[in-house]
C-alpha cells in the first residue's frame, strides 16, 4: 500500500518536472497582441476582411501584414482599440470611408406584388430556382424568395417575411457582404449607413413587361428625374438610378414616385446603435 | 444471347408503347419560327442576316469563326421580323431571330447534294459536317465536326452509334432507325470515313427488336467493306449515356475528366448520323428533326418531323391537350427540363415534348436520409450521391471535389431511386456549379 503511494508520487514528480522543463525549453513564442486583438474582433468569422476568420486576421494584424482597419464589421470603434494595442493611431479621415455599410434589398416584388408564371417545385434554393427560368417568377429580375441570404448571414440580420422577401435588420447588419455575394439575382447591395434613399427595383425590362409582371416595378416614367432639384436621379436602361455624388437626400423623389419604389430607409437616430 | 449492360442504373417504367408504333409525320409549317442563335455547346454564332431580310429554307443565318461551334440555318422561308431575347427551353433568355413564314417554304438556291462518299475525303466530310450545322441531337448539342477532329497523337478505332434511347416516353430515335434505316447506315459510313475508323457498333436497347432486325437486314446487304455491327443492349437507364454505352460495348472506361477520344472512341447519336446522311444526299442542312410528343395530358401523341424553331405550343395545339396539364418537360422525363411556358421553341437537341397531368406529377417533401445506400448502388459513375449532397449543402466544396463531384453525369438515377425523395441530383448539380466557380476563382487569382 505505502509502496504504491510512494512510487506513484515519485513518478508524478518526475513527469511533472520533465513537463515543466520541456515547457520552458520548447516554449512557442506567441504574440500577446494577437490574442488581445482577437478578443476585440467581432468573432463571427464572416470572412469579410479576406482572411479565413477573426483569428487569422488578428494574427495578420499583429504581424503587420494586415491593416489595423481591415475589419469592415468592427468599423471605426474596433480599429481604434486595435490601434491602441498596436501602439499606433487611426487616421479618422480614412476610417470614415470604411464606416458602416448596410445591406439593402433593391426589390419589393414579393409573392403579393409579383406573381408566378408557373409553379416551382424544385429545390428550395435561390440558385437552383435561378437556373430554370427564374423559378417561374413573372419578373426575371425579382427576388426568388428562398432565403439564401437569410441562411448565409452570420449575424442573424436577415429573415424572410410572409411575403417571401428578406427583411434586413439594419442594427444587426454589419455590411460583411456575404448576402450580396450569395444572391444570384444581385438584388442585395451595400450602401453607406448614411445613405438612406435608394431605388428598390432592379428591372431593366421595358415598362410594358414590368406592369404585366409586377405591381412595384420601375416603369421608367421619369417623374423622379423631373422632380429632382439636384439632377441626381436619371432613368438609364428602363430603371431609375441615383447619382449619390449629387443626391442630397431631400426625399422629393420618394414622395413623387407613382410606384412607391424609391425608398427612404434612413436609420432614425433613436434606432442607431 | 446475354444482353450487354453496365453497372448501376435504374428501371423506370418506359411508356414507350404510347408512340413507338406511330410513324414519323411531318408537322405543318408554322407561321413563325424562333431561331435561338446559340444552338450548340460551344461559342455562340453571330447573326448573318438583318431584321427585314428575306431568308429561304436552309440559308445560313448565323455563324462564327470559332472552331467549337456550329452555324444555324433558317428552317422556313420568310422574313426576319425581329432579333430579340427569347426564352429558350434551357431556361434562359437568349438572343433569337424570329422568322415569319411567307407560306412558300422555298429552299435556298445554293444548296447542292454532295458527291458520293467514295469521291469525298475525310477532310471534306468534316467540313460538310460543320457547314450542315450538325450538333449532337441526343440533347447535348455538341458540334459534331469537333468530335471527328482527332488531336495529334490520338486516333479513333471504334465509332459507337447511340441508338439506345434509354429515356422513357421518347421514341424518335426508334422510329428514325426503322424508317430512315438507309440514312442511318449512310451516315455511319460517312462518319467512319471522317474519323478514319473501320469499325462501328450500333447500340440499341432490347425493347426495339424491330429496329434491330431492320438494321441487321440492311447491313447484311452492305458491300462497301466497313465493319458495322448492331449490338443488343439491356433495357436500363442510363444505358445511352455516352460513357456508360462506351464501356458496355468496348469494355473501356473513359478516365475521370476525359473524353471518349482518350480511349480511341467516338460516340454519336443515331439521329445525328441520319441527319448527316440526309444533308450529304440532299444538301439541306439541319433545319428539322424528329420530336416525340407524349405524356398523360396529350390527346394525340406521336412522332413528328418538326422544323427547328417551332414553338412547343404549336406542337401541343396540333396534338391536342386533354385533362388538366400540370407539367411540361423538354426532353426525357429523367434528364429533361421542366418549362414555365409552352412559348419556347424546338432546338436541335429537343428530342421530346412531354405534357403530364397531376396524376403523373409526384407530390411530397424530402424526408431525412435513411442511409439505405440505394443511390450508391444505382450510380452509374460509382459516386456516393448522399455524401455529395451533404457536402454541397454544408459548403464543403473541397471534400465534394475530392469525392469526384465533377464526374457526375446528372442522370438522376439517385433522385429516382431515393425512398426519402431527396433531391440528390438537383443538389449535386448546384455543387458542381459551386466547385467549378471556385476553380475559376482560384485560377484567376
Amino acid at each position: 500500500m505505502l509502496g504504491a503511494v510512494v512510487s506513484l508520487s515519485a513518478l508524478g514528480l518526475i513527469f511533472g518536472g520533465l513537463l515543466g522543463y520541456a515547457a520552458k525549453v520548447f516554449a512557442v513564442e506567441t504574440d500577446n497582441r494577437a490574442e488581445a486583438i482577437k478578443e476585440l474582433l467581432p468573432g463571427a468569422n464572416c470572412g469579410a476582411c479576406g482572411f479565413p476568420g477573426c483569428n487569422a486576421l488578428a494574427e495578420a494584424i499583429a504581424k503587420g501584414e494586415a491593416d489595423i482597419c481591415a475589419c469592415p464589421v468592427g468599423g471605426q470603434g474596433v480599429a481604434q482599440k486595435v490601434a491602441e494595442i498596436m501602439g499606433t493611431s487611426v487616421d479618422m479621415e480614412t476610417t470614415a470611408e470604411i464606416a458602416p455599410l448596410k445591406a439593402r434589398l433593391i426589390c419589393r416584388g414579393g409573392k403579393e406584388e409579383c406573381g408566378q408564371i408557373a409553379e416551382y417545385d424544385g429545390l428550395p434554393d435561390c440558385r437552383a430556382a435561378n437556373m430554370y427560368a427564374s423559378g417561374g417568377r413573372a419578373c426575371s429580375y425579382a427576388c426568388l424568395g428562398f432565403g439564401n441570404c437569410e441562411r448565409i448571414c452570420p449575424f442573424g440580420a436577415i429573415h424572410m417575411d410572409e411575403n417571401r422577401l428578406p427583411v434586413i435588420d439594419l442594427n444587426k447588419c454589419t455590411g460583411c457582404r456575404k448576402c450580396v455575394e450569395a444572391c444570384p439575382k444581385g438584388i442585395l447591395t451595400l450602401l453607406p449607413e448614411t445613405v438612406g434613399i435608394y431605388v428598390a427595383c432592379n428591372s431593366n425590362a421595358p415598362a410594358r413587361e414590368v406592369t404585366s409582371a409586377c405591381k412595384v416595378g420601375c416603369i421608367a416614367c421619369r417623374i423622379c428625374e423631373k422632380a429632382c432639384p439636384f439632377d441626381a436621379i436619371h432613368v438609364k436602361d428602363n430603371l431609375a438610378v441615383i447619382d449619390y455624388e449629387k443626391c442630397r437626400q431631400c426625399g422629393i423623389c420618394v414622395k413623387k414616385c407613382p410606384r412607391n419604389i424609391i425608398i427612404d430607409g434612413r436609420i432614425k437616430k433613436a434606432q442607431a446603435v | 444471347m446475354k444482353k450487354l449492360t453496365f453497372q448501376g442504373g435504374v428501371h423506370p417504367v418506359y411508356h414507350k408503347e404510347i408512340t413507338q408504333d406511330l410513324s414519323i409525320t411531318p408537322l405543318p409549317i408554322p407561321k413563325q419560327v424562333t431561331m435561338i442563335l446559340h444552338q450548340n455547346i460551344g461559342a455562340p454564332p453571330e447573326p448573318l442576316v438583318a431584321v427585314g431580310d428575306h431568308v429561304k429554307r436552309g440559308q445560313k443565318i448565323a455563324d462564327t469563326k470559332a472552331f467549337v461551334s456550329a452555324p444555324l440555318h433558317a428552317s422556313i422561308s420568310g422574313k426576319v421580323i425581329a432579333l430579340e431575347n427569347r426564352l429558350s427551353p434551357i431556361g434562359k433568355e437568349v438572343p433569337a431571330l424570329i422568322i415569319e413564314s411567307d407560306g412558300k417554304d422555298t429552299p435556298y438556291e445554293g444548296l447542292k447534294p454532295y458527291p458520293d462518299l467514295g469521291d469525298m475525303d475525310a477532310a471534306a466530310i468534316r467540313k460538310a459536317m460543320r457547314e450542315g450545322g450538325l450538333v449532337g441531337m441526343g440533347g447535348a448539342m455538341f458540334p459534331s465536326h469537333v468530335k471527328v477532329a482527332v488531336p495529334e497523337g490520338k486516333s479513333i478505332e471504334t465509332v459507337i452509334i447511340n441508338g439506345s434511347e434509354c429515356e422513357g416516353y421518347l421514341t424518335c430515335d426508334h422510329r428514325l432507325m426503322l424508317e430512315w434505316t438507309d440514312d442511318v447506315i449512310y451516315g455511319i459510313r460517312a462518319l467512319l470515313k471522317a474519323a478514319g475508323a473501320q469499325r462501328a457498333y450500333i447500340g440499341v436497347e432490347a425493347n426495339k427488336p424491330d429496329a434491330i432486325e431492320k438494321l441487321r437486314e440492311k447491313l447484311a446487304l452492305l458491300d462497301s467493306g466497313e465493319e458495322i455491327e448492331v449490338k443488343t443492349l439491356a433495357i436500363k437507364y442510363p444505358q445511352g449515356a455516352e460513357k456508360q454505352l462506351l464501356k458496355t460495348l468496348t469494355g473501356r472506361e473513359v478516365p475521370s475528366g476525359g473524353l471518349p477520344i482518350d480511349v480511341g472512341c467516338l460516340v454519336q447519336n443515331v439521329g445525328t448520323v441520319a441527319t448527316l446522311a440526309r444533308y450529304l444526299r440532299t444538301g439541306m442542312p439541319l433545319v428539322e428533326r424528329v420530336v416525340t410528343v407524349s405524356g398523360s395530358a396529350v390527346k394525340n401523341p406521336g412522332n413528328f418531323l418538326v422544323r427547328i424553331g417551332t414553338s412547343f405550343s404549336y406542337l401541343l395545339e396540333h396534338c391536342g391537350i386533354m385533362g388538366e396539364p400540370k407539367k411540361l418537360i423538354s426532353g426525357g422525363p429523367l434528364m429533361g427540363v421542366a418549362q414555365i411556358t409552352a412559348e419556347v421553341p424546338v432546338l436541335k437537341g429537343t428530342s421530346g415534348i412531354l405534357l403530364f397531368d397531376a396524376s403523373d406529377v409526384p407530390a411530397g417533401n424530402a424526408r431525412p436520409c435513411v442511409r439505405c445506400g440505394k443511390c450508391v448502388d444505382v450510380c452509374p459513375v460509382y459516386l456516393l450521391p448522399l455524401y455529395l449532397m451533404d457536402y454541397t449543402l454544408k459548403g464543403m466544396l473541397n471534400r465534394a471535389k475530392e469525392y469526384h463531384i465533377l464526374d457526375c453525369i446528372e442522370c438522376g438515377s439517385c433522385s429516382y431511386i431515393c425512398p426519402s425523395r431527396r433531391p440528390l441530383v438537383q443538389t449535386i448539380r448546384l455543387g458542381k456549379a459551386d466547385v467549378l466557380a471556385r476553380q475559376r476563382k482560384n485560377n484567376n487569382g
